[in-house]
């Protein structure tokens, strides 16, 4: 198997604030493929867009990365550890764009309202390539073709409010991959669109991966998305990942008892019309009230008085790439998945 | 069987929790204001000025009208916290009244030979507590002689007055002038922002050419011709009462811009919609809904106002257009400063200035404190 | 269907907005954000309106409420005392009492709860507001309705912000009912909700619709969503309905082109069944300037030219089954496969 372009090994993340500690990322391990599709899901306060934000080093204060590796192979064979990069240093602002780029959720609040879209292309474009402004600003208008907006020429000039939010999201990606990143973190870019339109933004990032060989990390909370669009899968659960595999097996074979529930409870448009919804007992944990051992054993069905209260599960491998962090498989407890 | 699975409602179980839970928006507000070191020790100096505003006469302890030409222009004296002997006794030197041979004037220095002593409570000149009971007890005073011929903190102007206890009566008028100013200014803003905020059309278009209009009129040619306007034989009082209207009639545009926009804001909330609906009153929802909203905020913004009617009348007051003497203020007292002759010659005199700035620099702290605490919630 | 049987008859709703531009305010556009729109629904029903942004569907639900007053047509309540009342013509003192017999459910868990009061005050408004003036048997039926959705009576003095989405919404859900309402406009209550979360609200909105005999307007985008809620459910384009239809019709056979694009565009949690998609062109039809003749036809893969002359009418091509496609007839198009 190649090697992984970013290995992500026991990341922590941690929000210090006056009332406590919120353990946003609490030990995430995960590697990304060239030309794959990573799949991050998870429902709210599961860490994965503060996972994102830390692979790229822009976590907002008070939250800062407390340990942990994360591992980007550059385009010249070197392998470095971006943890251990300062934040805000010459080698993390060319990573940021040059080597990986990200698309935001909101294309409204992450485009400038001031400047037109040409301009915040062109300056994207300059911060990583030598280039004169009028051949940037040629480089633009080629972006703005290759991600479908019509008329680029003329839309070059144009400012991000008068254009539809499906744009916006276009015009987002061109950003991201203005430099001609090898990997593209896209966290949550549809979630604000209508369903017709985040069905032309996936075809779109599908199509631009195909092309350019990039590594995408999709992050969602719609399982949806994920079995449409990625090749590997993590599920993350109060920061921890709790199980990885293949998109086929997540699905179809999921081992751990969150996954289980979670695909049960979400709605289709294949089940029968006025179905009830199987649902997961309990709500989400606050940060500061953490169970202790496994974070889901008070909502898990599958609990187990003893190890599931008192020791937190190490991942177990399940099958190909596909691994779990439950008692239901860790050593003598190890029984069949139901 | 999973005995902790947790009841698919039980919200936050923790002690500190249910605490949060029943805390209403207020306790809420008092909480977060609590963080902010910098505003609390604000309003602990603010709170302190209000004091010396209530007990104005009784720190005072000169009269403030009393001049003596002959006593003009004494540096500040010191106190002398102990006696030839070494023991704590606080003196004074009074003053001894000399002739000069030559020139026939009499002026008055200081007489290490003749100490009084500094005494609490001790007796002074007449007035009224609160303007109700009549007495003579001050705050400090000497108890042998009369404070006036041998205590002076600061110094004394001009006319022999003693600048301590103006400082003190003035803080007491400039104060107030800035509370009632803010006062009118808070009525009129609530009642005009949010007439224009809630019924819309062509009220608020009236009402916001009239803010911005007003707003355009440059501030100290606009006061100027206003200050003209008052006669003068007016009383001091009436002059007063003058002054603060017409500051309040020009602050109020401000306030009343950040109440017609909270208005706003808030006629499109989910859960003014939803009283609506279940058949409340308009009257029910300006005053159960909208108002608690944006009370807090009022009383931020108003804060903030304050230090801005203080400078206004200062400024006046400096100017010569404001109150004149013999009314007191922080602008009248600033105004004997204002040439540097005399503040070559007494530069205690620019004294005024201090509480000035502070007063200012804490109500603003106070002010953002404020703000910030009660804005996290819309 | 026989008028006792109908809760709701909506005939030929419009509500235009002028747009006054120009130094002078004088040019005005209008734009048309609810268009002719006629639908009902039956007692203990639920019809679900689904479309994108700026299709009209939250417009309408505020119509039918008269949270805005519409600009023309007609909206019927038939209520439970015999009697028909046209909301859409009524003045603001007769609203009052008709409010009680509709009330609404809202998006935003956070801003649909007044956070000054506590939760308790917050369910007994409607009951204050309307004559319940002794506190005691307001309490009691506050604690019925907490009951109804099954949060605990013990945080009757707690504040909205002790709480999470889902039991925000709950406690939206109570005060909606605290009046008995026949019919409960829900403007996409869960789309602001997780997942998990979003199930639990789903089966009590159902729940209660079984045990209280509730009919629902269900205003979404997500068609999940709608697959599992809805007796039959109404697509909106640019103002107007395209089709109407019972839900596993719509689902499985749908007749117009753009629901067929909309299903289509749907992700569906399953890997194997990456079948290949009708990927719309273009963005959605401009409120300001909509398309002439058929609003859809710039999008529409089978669009002739007649379909940007003619209008179409919706005209029901099976029972129950309405369509607002000149070549509805003439088309097969493919829905989502039947549950199996």
């Amino acid at each position: 198997m190649a090697e992984p372009i970013l290995s992500v090994r026991d990341l922590k993340t941690y929000f210090v604030g006056d009332e406590g500690t919120v353990r946003a990322v609490d030990g995430t391990s995960f590697d990304l493929f060239p030309g794959e599709t990573l799949g991050i899901v998870g429902e709210s306060g599961c860490g994965k867009s503060v996972t994102a934000r830390s692979i790229l080093r822009i976590v907002e204060r008070p939250g800062r990365i407390v340990s942990g590796e994360i591992l980007l192979r550059k385009s010249d064979g070197s392998v470095v550890d971006l943890v251990k990069l300062p934040s805000d240093g010459a080698q993390m602002r060319a990573i940021r764009g040059g080597e990986i780029g990200l698309v935001f959720q909101e294309p409204m609040s992450s485009l400038s309202a001031f400047h037109t879209i040409g301009n915040q292309l062109v300056e994207a474009i300059r911060l990583h390539a030598p280039l004169s402004k009028r051949a940037a600003r040629a480089r633009a208008i080629e972006l703005l073709a290759m991600v479908g907006i019509p008329r680029p020429a003329q839309r070059v000039d144009a400012y991000s409010f008068e254009l539809s939010g499906g744009l916006r999201q276009r015009v987002m990606i061109a950003l991201a991959l203005a430099a001609e990143p090898r990997i593209l973190i896209a966290d949550e870019p549809t979630t604000a669109l209508d369903v017709t339109t985040q069905a032309q933004i996936l075809e779109l990032i599908r199509r631009l991966q195909q092309e350019r060989g990039l590594a995408v990390i999709l992050i969602t909370h719609d399982m949806g998305v994920i079995a449409e669009m990625t090749d590997h899968v993590v599920v993350m659960y109060l920061g921890h990942e709790v199980e990885t595999g293949p998109v086929d097996a997540i699905f179809h074979a999921p081992a751990h008892p969150y996954t289980r529930s979670l695909l049960r409870s979400i709605p289709s448009v294949l089940a029968a019309p006025r179905s009830r919804l199987a649902t997961i007992a309990g709500s989400i944990p606050h940060p500061f009230a953490r169970p202790s051992g496994c974070p889901f054993h008070p909502r898990c069905p599958d609990y187990m008085r003893g190890p599931c209260d008192q020791t937190f599960p190490e991942e177990v491998a399940i099958g190909e790439s596909h691994a779990a962090a439950c008692h239901l498989y860790t050593g003598a407890h190890a029984a069949a998945p139901a | 069987m999973s005995s902790t699975v947790i009841d698919a409602d039980a919200p936050l179980t923790t002690e500190a929790e249910s605490r949060v839970a029943v805390a209403t928006q207020r306790q809420l507000i008092w909480w977060r204001f609590k963080k902010h070191k910098l505003a609390v020790v604000s309003a602990a100096i603010v709170l302190a000025f209000y004091l010396v505003t209530a007990f104005a006469d009784t720190i005072a302890y000169s009269e403030p009208f009393d001049s003596q030409a002959a006593r003009s222009y004494i540096p500040p004296q010191p106190i002398h916290w102990f006696d030839a002997g070494g023991k704590f006794h606080p003196q004074v030197y009074a003053l001894k009244g000399k002739r000069d041979p030559r020139t026939f004037k009499l002026s008055y220095a200081p007489d290490a030979g003749d100490p009084r002593d500094l005494a609490l409570f001790a007796h002074g000149y007449p007035y009224r507590l609160f303007g109700l009971f009549p007495t003579d007890i001050h705050l400090f005073g000497v108890s042998n002689g009369r404070a006036t011929d041998a205590l002076f903190l600061l110094g004394t102007d001009q006319l022999g007055r003693d600048v301590f206890s103006r400082l003190v009566l003035a803080t007491r008028t400039s104060l107030t002038i800035g509370l009632v100013s803010v006062a009118l200014s808070l009525v009129l803003c609530v009642l005009l922002g949010g007439i224009s905020g809630l019924f819309g059309g062509w009220t608020d278009t009236v009402i916001q050419r009239v803010i911005e209009i007003l707003r355009s009129i440059p501030t100290i040619p606009l006061w100027m011709g206003l200050a003209a306007a008052i006669p003068a034989s007016w009383s001091p009082e009436q002059v007063y009462f003058a002054i603060t209207i017409i500051i309040s009639f020009i602050g109020w545009t401000e306030l009343a811009r950040v109440v017609r926009g909270r208005f706003l804001a808030l006629r499109e909330e989910d859960f003014i919609v939803a009283a609506e609906l279940a058949g409340a009153s308009r009257l029910r929802i300006i005053f159960k809904h909208m108002v608690p909203s944006f009370l807090s905020h009022i009383i931020a913004a108003t804060t903030l106002a304050l230090p801005a009617m203080i400078i206004s009348e200062t400024t006046l007051s400096f100017l010569g257009l404001g109150l004149r003497p013999p009314a007191i203020s922080w602008g009248v007292m600033l105004q004997d400063a204002q040439n540097l002759e005399t503040l070559g010659l007494a530069p205690w005199l620019l004294v005024a200035a201090l509480p000035v700035i502070v007063v200012i620099l804490a109500f603003n702290f106070l002010g953002d404190g404020l703000r910030d605490a009660a804005d996290p919630y819309g | 269907m026989s008028a006792a049987a109908t809760v709701l008859d909506v005939r030929g709703l419009r509500k235009y907005f002028p747009i006054r531009s120009g130094l002078f305010r004088r040019n005005t556009i209008t734009v048309r954000a609810v268009d002719d729109v006629s639908f009902s629904i039956a007692r203990g029903e639920t019809l679900s309106l689904v479309g994108e942004s700026g299709c009209g569907k939250t417009t309408t639900s505020r119509c039918i409420l008269r949270a805005i007053a519409p600009t023309g047509g007609e909206i019927i309540f038939h209520a439970a005392s015999g009697e028909d009342i046209d909301v859409a013509r009524l003045d603001r003192k007769s609203l009052r009492p008709l409010r009680r017999q509709m009330q609404m459910i809202f998006q935003d868990p956070f801003s649909s709860l007044n956070p000054r009061m506590t939760i308790a005050e917050i369910i007994g408004e409607p009951l204050l507001v309307n004559g319940m003036s002794d506190s005691a048997a307001r309490n009691a039926r506050v604690a019925e309705l907490l009951e109804l959705v099954h949060l605990p009576s013990a945080y009757l003095n707690r504040f909205p912000h002790a709480f999470s989405g889902g039991q925000r919404q709950r406690i939206g859900i109570a005060r909606a009912l605290a009046l008995n309402p026949a019919l409960i406009v829900a403007d996409e209550p869960v789309s602001a909700l997780d997942v998990s979360v979003q199930a639990q609200i789903v089966n009590l909105l159902l729940e209660l619709q079984d045990r209280l005999g509730l009919s629902y307007l269900f205003v979404a985008h997500d068609l999940s969503v709608v697959k599992h809620v809805s007796h039959r459910v109404a697509v909106m384009y640019a103002g107007r309905i395209v089709e109407t239809a019972p839900t596993e019709a719509l689902f499985t056979t749908p007749r117009h082109p753009y629901t067929e694009a909309l299903l289509s565009a749907v992700p569906v949690p399953d890997p194997r069944r990456r079948a290949q998609r009708i990927v719309l062109e273009g963005d959605v039809a401009d409120p300001f300037s909509p398309p002439t003749g058929c609003h859809f036809h710039p999008r529409c893969r089978y669009a002739t030219e007649q379909c940007r002359v003619e209008t179409p009418a919706l005209t029901e091509i099976a029972p129950g089954h309405a369509v607002r496609c000149l070549r509805a007839r003439e088309l097969s198009l493919s829905g989502v496969a039947a549950p199996g």
